[in-house]
């Protein structure tokens, strides 16, 4: 098993309350499967997705990744690991304004202390399977909607990581791009039987997936095995 | 990568880098200019004791005046028959400077010995009076009435008349300078420059030959070549030096000093070398022992006697100019650090990011304090170059700065010895008042404002310094982001 989450909570200080963000979550995913996380504004979806990408600690609970708590690292073992094992798609494609889509994608080749021929060659090879091979020099902001969260896409793939953990990639996409994007994940599922774990509200980029947890309140409330898997439910809140 | 991430995200947030770069130019910028004045100042404070001490004098020694010793100066004004009625007379009078006392050369012998002193010479500093008129005619009387009328105004103008059939009595004042001139390198002749003839040889010792300073020169139409008459010898001018704030208006040999006022074998004041700086002190101390009751004066005592625009500006520039230096660079690197602390607050999704895909904080550090680093660079130069136009500026204008010695700081021996007359005012003309009016002397010096090598390398380095804090307290800011918190903030 890839992941295994048990009893994981999350709580933040909110102006002197406490938040739970995540109540008492279990599941687990396997290699290549292409899950998708739902739930509200609010439910707890993207805080469940840091957890997976090492860029949370659960407040309680463990998150096995590889059979390693991720909750037991130091932060120094976590930035190895997310330099290393995963690949980020966010909502806002968080490219770096002032850097061309090749040196975007490249920045995710630094923490691999390539050469710069290497990074270069690995970026345009990235781009050029995404269909931006003429991009590679342009800026983000000369690029459209669809083109930079692809050069996003590009970054999380370029090392080629165990996991693509995806926020809402589609979220500030117009219709069409957005099925673009959706058919490009899930070609990447496919063909490469990457394991994609995709948060969403949208069902339509959820529908490719081949299990689906809705969040709410915190809390996994349910789970539809689309593929043949075992499904580990939460306990459900009132 | 680095460099390209670096230069990129300087120029796209170049208000913001301009700024920060201006604000530590500021900061280096008044740095430069209140270091260089301070240069400046320390610079005229040096120029004003090398003229008032002698280049290589690190000690003078004198003695004061033992008490009763003064008085008022006296002429034989008497014609002697009344056939002189009438008739002119002129009458001249050589004496020690008033408030020094005579010191024996074995005095000059005894602290030339003395371990740590590199070298010493004896000095007699001299203050020769001249008389002249013309004697009175008294008609039915046998009695002067011209030494009634001298002796009666002895502090008075040159024009002052006694009685109405007195014609006006011509008095000029100036001072001698007896000078060792086996070794010129210490003592009054060291502070001055030659500007026409020649200076004293070696083999010179009696001579009657005579150094006129170029002030009393230009007043008295004294040329070299002339001959000037001193207590009745003829003294042939064999140059002529210039000195900006020197107080003696002839040089002499020091054996033809002692002849002409009667003084053989006496001197006034010592002027002595250390071997090393280090050992003023403890020569000053064996001096003390070596010749009892003498006054032993350093050129930090006389440092500390200055007062004046100069000494205010010194002291200006040595507490207010550090302060203002100190404000000025908390400042700039407080206005730097806010800037870039608030850049790093804009770009905590860029940062969040970076890490999110497995950027080290110390990479994003080193990324924020490259960009810290270049505008510390750039505030450096800018700053170095705004200072070296205001220290132009100051260079350009010259403000003049007052250094004043005498009788409020200085012992009456030291005064008398350093500032018996000032140049120019005792060829003037006056009573035997000049002599007293020495005791407190005024040097104008001209304030420039160098800048240095080493100082255009200090004010870089404090502006690279200025950018590191401000770029360590954006990295310590961006370091200490949890990228959870930083994605989360934006989402």
């Amino acid at each position: 098993m890839l992941y295994e989450l048990h009893g994981v909570s999350k709580r933040y200080a909110q102006s002197k309350k406490k938040v739970a963000a995540l109540h008492d979550v279990d599941l687990s995913i396997d290699q290549g499967e292409f899950v998708a996380i739902q739930g509200s504004t609010g439910s707890g979806k993207t805080t469940l997705l840091q957890m997976l990408g090492a860029l949370d600690r659960p407040t309680s609970g463990s998150v096995l990744f590889d059979g390693v708590d991720l909750a037991g690292m130091k932060e120094s073992e976590l930035t190895k690991l997310r330099g290393r094992a995963f690949g980020f798609i966010f909502q806002a494609f968080n490219l770096i304004p002032t850097l061309t889509a090749q040196e975007n994608v490249e920045t995710a080749l630094v923490p691999l202390h390539l050469s710069a021929a290497e990074r270069g060659a690995k970026a345009q090879a990235a781009l050029a399977e995404l269909g931006l091979a003429e991009r590679g020099k342009h800026l983000p902001a000369e690029l459209s909607g669809g083109e930079q969260q692809r050069v996003a896409i590009a970054r999380a793939l370029v090392r080629s990581p165990r996991v693509i953990l995806a926020d809402e990639p589609t979220g500030n996409l117009d219709e069409r791009t957005r099925d673009e994007i959706i058919a490009l994940l899930q070609g990447l599922w496919q063909s490469r039987g990457q394991t994609i774990i995709v948060v969403t509200h949208d069902t339509h980029v959820a529908a490719p997936a081949s299990r689906r947890f809705l969040l709410d309140d915190g809390a996994v409330i349910s789970a539809d095995a689309a593929a043949d898997r075992v499904v580990v439910e939460s306990p459900q809140r009132d | 990568m680095f460099l390209n991430y670096l230069f990129r995200e300087l120029r796209h947030r170049h208000r913001q880098a301009v700024l920060t770069a201006l604000g530590l130019a500021l900061g280096i910028c008044l740095v430069v200019t209140v270091s260089a004045s301070a240069g400046g100042v320390r610079s005229a404070q040096n120029q004003v004791l090398h003229s008032l001490y002698g280049v290589g004098t690190d000690i003078s020694v004198t003695q004061s005046a033992k008490s009763g010793s003064g008085g008022a100066q006296q002429f034989a004004m008497n014609p002697g028959s009344t056939k002189k009625q009438g008739q002119s007379f002129a009458r001249d009078r050589v004496t020690s400077t008033m408030g020094l006392a005579l010191l024996s050369t074995t005095k000059v012998t005894a602290v030339k010995s003395l371990s740590g002193v590199s070298s010493a010479v004896g000095g007699l500093t001299l203050s020769s009076m001249h008389v002249s008129g013309h004697f009175a005619k008294v008609s039915g009387s046998t009695s002067s009435s011209a030494s009634k009328s001298t002796s009666a105004q002895p502090s008075t103008s040159s024009s002052g008349s006694a009685t109405p059939s007195q014609s006006p009595i011509k008095i000029s004042s100036f001072t001698i300078a007896g000078i060792d001139v086996s070794d010129q390198t210490i003592g009054p002749l060291s502070s001055t420059t030659l500007t026409s003839g020649r200076t004293f040889t070696s083999s010179e010792t009696s001579a009657k030959v005579v150094v006129i300073d170029a002030a009393y020169a230009k007043q008295n139409s004294i040329v070299v070549g002339d001959t000037m008459k001193i207590s009745g010898v003829s003294f042939k001018v064999i140059g002529i030096r210039k000195s900006a704030t020197s107080s003696v208006d002839v040089y002499m040999p020091l054996l033809m000093a002692q002849t002409i006022s009667g003084e053989t074998g006496k001197v006034n004041e010592i002027y002595v070398k250390a071997t090393s700086a280090t050992q003023i002190a403890t020569v000053k101390a064996e001096i003390k022992k070596t010749v009892s009751g003498a006054t032993v004066t350093t050129a930090q005592d006389l440092a500390n006697q200055v007062s004046g625009s100069l000494s205010s500006a010194s002291k200006l520039s040595s507490s207010l100019g550090k302060w203002l230096e100190v404000a000025a660079l908390i400042s700039a690197v407080a206005v730097a650090s806010l800037l870039t602390l608030s850049g790093v607050g804009r770009r905590v999704r860029e940062f969040g990011t970076l890490k999110a895909i497995g950027w080290k904080s110390r990479r994003i550090v080193s990324q924020v304090l490259g960009e810290a680093l270049i505008q510390g660079l750039a505030g450096g130069a800018i700053g170095v170059a705004l200072g070296y136009a205001a220290t132009r500026l100051i260079g350009a204008f010259s403000p003049s700065l007052q250094a004043t010695v005498g009788a409020s700081g200085l012992p009456t021996s030291r005064a008398g010895s350093f500032f018996g007359g000032a140049p120019g005012a005792s060829s003037a003309g006056g009573g035997p008042g000049d002599a007293l009016r020495g005791l407190s002397h005024t040097v104008t010096v001209y304030l420039h404002a160098p800048i240095s090598v080493s100082l255009v390398a200090v004010a870089i380095a404090l502006a690279v310094a200025g950018g590191l804090i401000a770029g360590g307290l954006g990295g310590w800011r961006a370091a200490r982001l949890s990228p959870a918190d930083a994605l989360r903030r934006v989402d």
